[in-house]
Parts: structure tokens; C-alpha cells; sequence
């Protein structure tokens, strides 16, 4: 029954997304992929803050070293951008794994402390052009545009397909983790630490590769997103992104991925809706936001409780393990 | 043959001597209760044992092997499994998959293995998953395995703490008084279950306050006394014992008897 009703969302969620490029123009696709592009940020981020538990406020950064690590190898080396895809995921990874590593055993305020002081100074690295290869504040400009034998991808309606496919192939693949012993080790993890390593779980190296995973998929949004602007600057990946990135997750439902795919469309969605109200906008949406937390803190889609195949295992009869 | 050897254990917190030069074997296929008042040091043993807490002086040998130096999760992967003084359960997941938290470190599927699904990653859930049941089955609460586990009993808590533990394969078992918070009904399944766990081959070393239970299931008894172990025996032994009757069993027999007048003014 439960199924039933799930499976009649996530298909009626397809359908409204398939149809999208009917009936929208130009600019209302470009809101839906940016909606589609936090999604996956925030999906990302969602293996730290949401199935982990763990107070990290600095994801911008991991999405700028994939920004610019796909910008500077595509400007000054002419590699082709679908090529860097993987390459700025594992930029990204690189990196989180060094600054996550010394400061992984930290817990809740101080870890939080730290990540924000790790998105300044990737920001304020980019601004000063580090090795002269950032460009400064204004940043590295005439990026390429995917190219695939087959098409290019050039306008929003064409972004549009590349991103949700993105979108998908994702969500397929991190419902699978969320089945497995990986996510449910990172969900004891956030339950209770001690209790965790207790039963044979390697918290510091949980921690750690849910840093470097979320990185990756940050990385990788990071080329796509350089890709589509074609230019891009230290602007696009200051601390209040992250806080954006943060709220999308917790309001929509920590270590939910339907609930982190609602909550991009309310935080990077509404917005455009209301944006005749723009004065008030702000002060709408803290309002929403006090609120939510107060009557919902577990946020709009809070994660569904795992199934597992009970009835297809004989009492007794089984090998174990 | 000795499974568990603890030589010359030595643990202070600042000032405080927890303790104090303590030695003790533990015989594979026993149960073995370690026993002293309040603040003896006894729960800081176990930590030592589990790697919460790294050591002074002395060292443990586990089946031939020292721990030191070893993070809690890798000892738990050589088969030493803890259950906690005061309940830690991942309290808001089920029961279910509270005990399958003791079968990770039994697996080996990784994050790619499990993004794709490969055969392998599932037939290996599946077997934890027989494995999991096998353990609620095993401390009787499999009609539960629903249910988050902060909405269990105290007494089930216990068990569920019992169950995840026994999910790891483990070669000894370490209760931190298991009893606590149960009632006599609860206690008594205790005792069944824990004879239980000794039939399938585990080696047991409890911490307990209730007495009477450590005197009926215990073959070999340890008592800490400020940290120092006074006494180690049998349990006739132990209840013969002077120091023991002094420090421990005495100053209860004190309290009872001051009750007691007490109650008669
Ligand atoms: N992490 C710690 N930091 C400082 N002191 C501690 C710590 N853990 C334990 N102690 C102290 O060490 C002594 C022994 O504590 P422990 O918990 O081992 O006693 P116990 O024998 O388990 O007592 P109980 O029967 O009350 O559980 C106590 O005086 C306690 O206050
Ligand atoms: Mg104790």
C-alpha cells in the first residue's frame, strides 16, 4: 500500500518533470535546471549533513574546486568538458579528503566552525588568484559547452535534458547506497558515535568517505554548472551557497532524497514564483523557515523507514553471516 | 585455555587512580563476573578492553594477540562485543536494524559494489539480514524488529543491546550490567538467555550488581575494590572471602542493618 503510494509519486513527479520543456519557455527552464543542479548539490551534501549528521556548512567549497578545476583545464589545456566531469569530481575528492582528514574527529560546533573557515579561504584563494590560476574576482571567463559526438548542448532546453539525466542517474544510484550497509553505518553514525564504533563500525573512515563522496558529486555539479555559465567567479561559491545548500537539506527532510529534491524546488523555486514581492521575500521565507523548524524539524519529507525482505528469509533454514 | 589475559592494567583520570595494577585471566567458554561497589573501576575496565580508553600501563592479550594500540571497531572485528552501562541504541532506527549495525564489520561491500547492486553486495545484505533475525529470534525479539528501538522496553533495550552485540560474531561477549533496570521476570530470562549464549560456545565476562544472579551463572568471579582487585575466585570462594565481606558485601550488610533500625524507630 505504502509502495503503491510511493511509486504513483515518483511517477507522477516524472511526469511533471518530462513535460517541463513543453510548456515552459527559456527562462522558467533555466530556474528548473538550477533547481535540478542544488538538487544534486544538495543530495550531496545530504551524505555529510543528512544521512551522517554532521554540522558542515562549507560544501561551496568542494563545488568551486570542481568549478574551477573543469574552468582552468578547459581554458588553458582545451580539454573537451564532458572529459572533466569525472576529473573535478576527483579534484573535489582530493581535496575534502585533505582538509576533512585533520578535523574529522571534531565534533558538532567546533566541526562547524572549521568548515565555514574552509569555504572563506577557498574563497579567499580564488579572489586572490592563487598560483595565477583563478582569474581573481573576476574569475575565469570562456569556458566550453558539453560537447557529445552526437549533440551539443547549448541552450536551457538542451541543459535541461543533460541535468536531470544527471538528476537521475544520481538519485538511482544513491537509492541503492541508502539499501546497503554504507548508509545505514553512516545513519548509526549520526544516532549515536560511540555506539557506533562500538559495534565495529570505523566512524573516522565513515565520516571521512561520506566527506570524500559528497565531494565528488560537488565536484562534478561544479563542472556542469561551470559549463553552463561558461564563465565563473568567486561569487558563485561564498559561504551563504553553503548555508543555502544546508537549509535545502534540513528543511526539506535530512537524509531524505525525496525530501532534499522538495526542498531545492522550495528554496531555489519559490523565489522566482514570488518575485514580485521581492522586498518581503526574505522575510517571508525566514518566517517559513522559523516555523518549519519549530512544527516539522524533521522537515517536509522526512526519510522512510527501510524495507528489508523479511518474508524471503527462512527462520533457520538460511546460511548467515 | 586463557581467551582474554589482562596484565597490570593501569588507568587514571587525573588525579584518580580508576585502576590500579589490576591482572586477571579470563578462561575461554566461562562466564566471568567482575564485581565491586560503585566506582571501583570496573566499567573503566571494559573500556580499556574495548579501546574507549587506552591504558597507563599494562596491556590485554585477546586469543593470543595484543590489543594495544587498536581502535574499538578493529577490536570488535577480532570478536570482542560490548553491551553499554546505560543503554546506547541507535534509537531512532528499528530494531531490525539495530542489530544489523553488528553485522558491518562482517561485511565487505563497499560503496561502488553497492551503488551498482552487484550480486555479491546483495546476496551479502541478505545474509546479514538472516543473521540479524537469527539474533532478535535468538534474545526473543523478533515481533519487534519493527519498531524504532526507543519505543522498546528497558528490559528489551537490554536484549536489543544483547542482540546487536551477538550480530558481530563474537568470540567473548561483555555485558555492563545487563541487569540493570529489570525486574525479576526480565532477570530470569537474563539468566536463561546468558546460559544460552555459553551453549553456543560464547565466553562471557559480565559486570553486575545483582547478586544473586552473578552468584547463580558466574564459574569464576573478579572483585574491584578502588580500582585494585581484592579477590578472584569461585563463588562459594568469593562469598567466603573477608576482604570481600569488608568491602563490598560487607558495607551493604551495614546499610541493610541501618536501614533496618531505622524502620523500627
Ligand atoms: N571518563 C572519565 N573521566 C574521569 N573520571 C572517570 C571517567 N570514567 C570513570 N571515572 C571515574 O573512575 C572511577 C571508576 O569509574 P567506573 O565507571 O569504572 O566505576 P564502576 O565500577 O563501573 O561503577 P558503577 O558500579 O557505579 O558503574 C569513578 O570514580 C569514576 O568517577
Ligand atoms: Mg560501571
Amino acid at each position: 500500500m505504502l509502495k503503491h503510494k510511493n511509486t504513483i509519486q515518483v511517477a507522477a513527479f516524472t511526469v511533471f518533470i518530462l513535460a517541463c520543456p513543453f510548456f515552459l519557455d527559456a527562462y522558467w527552464i533555466n530556474v528548473i535546471n538550477n533547481i535540478g543542479l542544488y538538487a544534486v548539490l544538495a543530495l550531496s551534501l545530504n551524505f555529510i549533513v543528512g544521512y551522517t549528521g554532521l554540522f558542515h556548512m562549507g560544501h561551496a567549497a568542494f563545488f568551486a574546486v570542481g568549478a574551477y578545476a573543469t574552468a582552468i583545464l578547459n581554458t588553458s589545456y582545451d580539454i573537451p568538458i564532458v572529459l572533466l566531469l569525472p576529473v573535478s569530481g576527483l579534484a573535489a575528492a582530493i581535496f575534502a579528503y585533505i582538509v576533512a582528514r585533520p578535523i574529522i574527529h571534531l565534533r558538532g560546533d567546533y566541526l562547524l566552525i572549521v568548515t565555514i573557515a574552509i569555504v572563506e579561504i577557498v574563497r579567499i584563494a580564488l579572489v586572490n588568484d592563487i598560483f595565477g590560476l583563478t582569474g581573481g574576482s573576476n574569475g575565469i571567463f570562456g569556458i566550453s559547452r558539453p560537447d557529445f559526438y552526437f549533440f551539443d548542448i547549448r541552450t536551457p532546453h538542451q541543459f535541461f535534458y543533460y541535468i536531470w539525466a544527471f538528476l537521475a542517474l544520481s538519485v538511482l544510484l544513491f537509492y541503492n547506497l541508502e539499501k546497503s550497509r554504507y548508509v545505514r553505518a553512516l545513519n548509526y553514525i549520526k544516532n549515536d558515535e560511540v555506539a557506533a564504533e562500538g559495534s565495529g563500525v570505523n566512524v573516522d573512515h565513515l565520516k571521512l568517505t561520506a566527506f570524500v563522496l559528497g565531494a565528488f558529486w560537488a565536484g562534478m555539479v561544479g563542472n556542469i554548472y561551470a559549463s553552463k555559465m561558461t564563465l565563473i567567479s568567486p561569487a558563485s561559491f561564498n559561504f551563504w551557497e553553503s548555508v543555502i545548500l544546508f537549509v535545502i537539506v534540513i528543511l526539506g527532510g535530512s537524509g531524505s532524497i525525496r525530501g532534499v529534491i522538495l526542498g531545492a524546488f522550495l528554496i531555489i523555486g519559490l523565489p522566482e514564483i514570488f518575485r514580485q514581492f521581492a522586498g518581503a521575500r526574505m522575510l517571508i521565507f525566514g518566517g517559513a523557515m522559523v516555523a518549519m523548524m519549530v512544527f516539522r524539524p524533521q522537515g517536509f519529507l522526512p526519510p522512510l523507514p527501510r524495507k528489508y525482505p523479511v518474508h524471503k528469509i527462512q527462520p533457520g533454514g538460511e546460511k548467515t553471516l | 585455555m586463557t581467551l582474554l589475559s589482562i596484565k597490570n592494567l593501569t588507568k587514571r583520570f587525573g588525579g584518580l587512580l580508576a585502576v590500579d595494577d589490576v591482572s586477571f585471566n579470563v578462561e575461554q567458554g566461562k562466564i566471568v563476573g567482575l564485581i565491586g561497589p560503585n566506582g571501583a573501576g570496573k566499567t573503566t575496565v571494559f573500556n580499556l578492553i574495548t579501546g574507549n580508553y587506552i591504558p597507563d600501563e599494562g596491556h590485554i592479550l585477546f586469543d593470543g594477540r595484543s590489543l594495544t594500540g587498536l581502535k574499538t571497531h578493529k577490536i570488535v572485528s577480532l570478536g570482542i562485543a560490548r553491551t553499554f552501562q546505560t543503554i546506547r541504541l541507535f534509537k531512532n532506527l528499528t530494531v531490525l536494524e539495530n542489530v544489523m549495525a553488528g553485522c558491518h564489520c562482517r561485511m565487505r561491500s563497499g560503496i561502488l559494489s553497492s551503488m551498482l547492486r552487484l550480486p555479491f553486495q546483495r546476496r551479502e545484505e541478505r545474509l546479514a539480514l538472516a543473521r540479524a533475525l537469527k539474533e532478535l529470534e535468538f534474545v526473543g525479539l523478533k515481533q519487534h524488529m519493527d519498531i524504532n528501538a526507543m519505543n522498546l522496553s528497558y528490559g528489551n533495550q537490554r536484549l536489543l543491546e544483547i542482540a546487536r552485540a551477538l550480530a558481530s560474531n563474537p568470540k567473548i561477549i561483555i555485558l555492563d550490567e545487563p541487569a540493570g533496570g529489570m525486574n525479576d521476570y526480565e532477570t530470569n530470562r537474563l539468566v536463561l538467555l546468558i546460559e544460552k549464549m555459553q551453549k553456543r560456545g560464547l565466553t562471557v565476562l559480565l559486570i553486575e550488581h545483582d547478586m544473586n544472579l552473578v552468584m547463580r551463572i558466574c564459574e569464576d568471579i573478579i572483585v574491584l575494590e578502588h580500582g585494585a582487585r581484592i579477590a578472584q575466585g569461585k563463588p562459594e570462594e568469593i562469598t567466603r572471602d573477608q576482604r570481600v565481606i569488608e568491602a563490598y558485601l560487607g558495607i551493604e550488610e551495614d546499610e541493610d542493618e541501618a536501614l533496618e533500625a531505622e524502620g523500627r524507630d
